[in-house]
């Protein structure tokens, strides 16, 4: 790609991306310690991601108003146009993802000091790591400007959400056996719903990547796995 | 009632939509040299009926050459060769037996600089009509002198003053009353070289304005260095580097999302 004559305008879109994949660490980051305190039941850790959840706020706010200033001043057009909205779009995908691990940090909180059964952690594991590896894939496409990457992670989300599936079939089951289970597997539930969440907005900037790669949006319908809203609560 | 309105002005606009010519200004491998140096390379384009077309491109790019070649203008140049083909209304205009002051009737222009005639304003406009004997009477040349300044948005302006000079208005004022000069002999396509380069914004929003006015009755060829006015007025745009058209679509595509590289170089500022 050849640069701009104006330096200052080519600084400015690169900063905008400096600033997508910092936020983008930090998401990672973040939603990697959320699972790691629901799995350890380690509340210090839980409240760190809270925390840690503003520095990700702030920087959305950044970068919306760098993206506000850059099109009132630059008018930007073409690739770079696409450049400034995928920016906006994935900033506000990001700042979603915070709030989702910080919600999932909160669950932890709250049932720090349940039992923790063993098969439905495993499965809770399975599908955050599947998520974090998602998103970073995800990041990758966007700083590499790879749209068959992105695609790639685009259809891959029908995995998160066929897991999110088993893993509410399970999390049903178990409540039937014992109503004091209750407690912990709506917790769960709710947990495992977030991180379904975080794999819908992995996929939204997988569309926005394609999008600013190839100036077109992705036309097929992606693959369905997520079935739940339709599943009624009876021994199947 | 309102509803009923409303289809009647939609079927209007339908059958008014099926009669557009979509080549009203046509082009096949038209080719502009000056003496031995080459300026224009092949140039095939299709310019719409009712719409705006923009040329865009850096300077010496052969975008103001080739508008030139619509109403020949390129003939006032004793060095300059046209080859090729330009059509309107499927009639040759360089068909030898075509009148070129006819064809100037029917193709306006409008200029970078305003250059209104050292007469007053009603004789600016009523020149145009007079010469081509457009008008049988004072009444009927009235009739046309107004209702020229009033599509040119100039009227309100300038209708208790009509025997000023028309050197005597305002950069924006003369603009307008150019496009007025060139409605007024009813042409069928209006050609534009950079109309607002020398305006301010306010006057230029004005002949913006006045353009999507225009453009509901006439086929108008617009050239700017001005990106963002080519993208705010047009339907369509064309791209233009060293003589040759490198591009041409609808304007939406041209500014997100264009083909060529050149293109996208171009437009977002970077070098080609």
């Amino acid at each position: 790609m050849n640069e701009h004559i104006v330096k200052s305008y080519e600084e400015e879109l690169a900063l905008l991306d400096k600033k997508i994949a910092q936020m983008g660490g930090l998401a990672e980051h973040i939603l990697g310690h959320a699972f790691d305190a629901l799995e350890r039941r380690d509340p210090k850790l839980a409240e760190q991601v809270v925390r840690n959840d503003k520095q990700i706020d702030q920087l959305e706010r950044e970068i919306e108003e760098q993206v506000i200033s850059m099109i009132a001043r630059r008018q930007p057009l073409a690739n770079d146009l696409r450049h400034v909205m995928a920016a906006l779009r994935i900033t506000g995908d990001l700042e979603r993802i915070g709030d989702l691990a910080k919600n999932i940090a909160k669950r932890a909180l709250a049932i720090a000091h349940e039992s923790h059964p063993k098969p439905l952690m495993t499965g809770m594991r399975h599908m955050g790591e599947l998520a974090l590896a998602q998103l970073k894939q995800v990041l990758d496409a966007y700083a590499a400007r790879d749209a068959d990457r992105a695609l790639a992670v685009w259809r891959d989300d029908e995995n998160i959400d066929s897991m999110y599936n088993s893993l509410f079939r399970e999390l049903l089951t178990y409540m039937m056996e014992d109503p004091r289970n209750i407690g912990l597997s709506t917790h769960l539930l709710f947990g495992a719903k977030n991180i379904e969440r975080v794999g819908d907005h992995t996929t939204n900037i997988a569309e926005t990547v394609h999008f600013l790669v190839r100036g077109v949006n992705i036309t097929d319908d992606r693959p369905k796995g997520d079935d739940t809203s339709s599943t009624l609560f009876s021994k199947s | 009632m309102l509803n009923v309105q409303t289809n009647e002005l939609q079927q209007g606009a339908t059958k008014l939509g099926g009669a557009l010519n979509p080549h009203k200004v046509a082009a096949k491998d038209v080719s502009v040299y000056y003496g031995e140096k080459r300026a224009l390379f092949d140039v095939t384009v299709n310019i719409p009926d009712r719409g705006v077309m923009a040329f865009i491109g850096p300077s010496g790019c052969g975008k103001s050459t080739f508008l030139r070649c619509i109403n020949r203008m390129n003939d006032t140049i004793p060095i300059c060769r046209v080859t090729g083909k330009i059509t309107i209304e499927d009639e040759d205009i360089y068909d030898p037996s075509l009148d070129v002051v006819q064809l100037r009737a029917r193709v306006g222009m409008v200029f970078q600089k305003p250059n209104p005639f050292p007469k007053s304003i009603y004789e600016n406009v009523a020149y145009g009509p007079r010469i081509h004997g457009l008008a049988g009477s004072k009444a009927e040349l009235d009739h046309i002198v107004e209702t020229s300044l009033q599509r040119a948005a100039l009227w309100k302006e300038v209708k208790d003053r009509l025997n000023d000079p028309g050197t005597g208005l305002s950069g924006g004022q003369q603009q307008r009353l150019c496009i007025a000069r060139a409605v007024a002999v009813s042409p069928e396509v209006i050609l534009m070289d950079e109309p607002c380069s020398a305006l301010d914004p306010i006057a230029t929003a004005k002949v913006e304005e006045l353009i999507d006015e225009l453009k509901q009755n006439f086929c108008i060829i617009i050239v700017t260095h001005s990106m963002q006015q080519a993208a705010r007025v047009s339907q369509r745009t064309a791209f233009f580097h060293l003589g040759v058209l490198v591009e041409e679509g609808a304007t939406n595509d041209i500014f997100t999302n264009p083909n060529d590289q050149r293109t996208q170089d171009y437009i977002t500022g970077r070098f080609g």
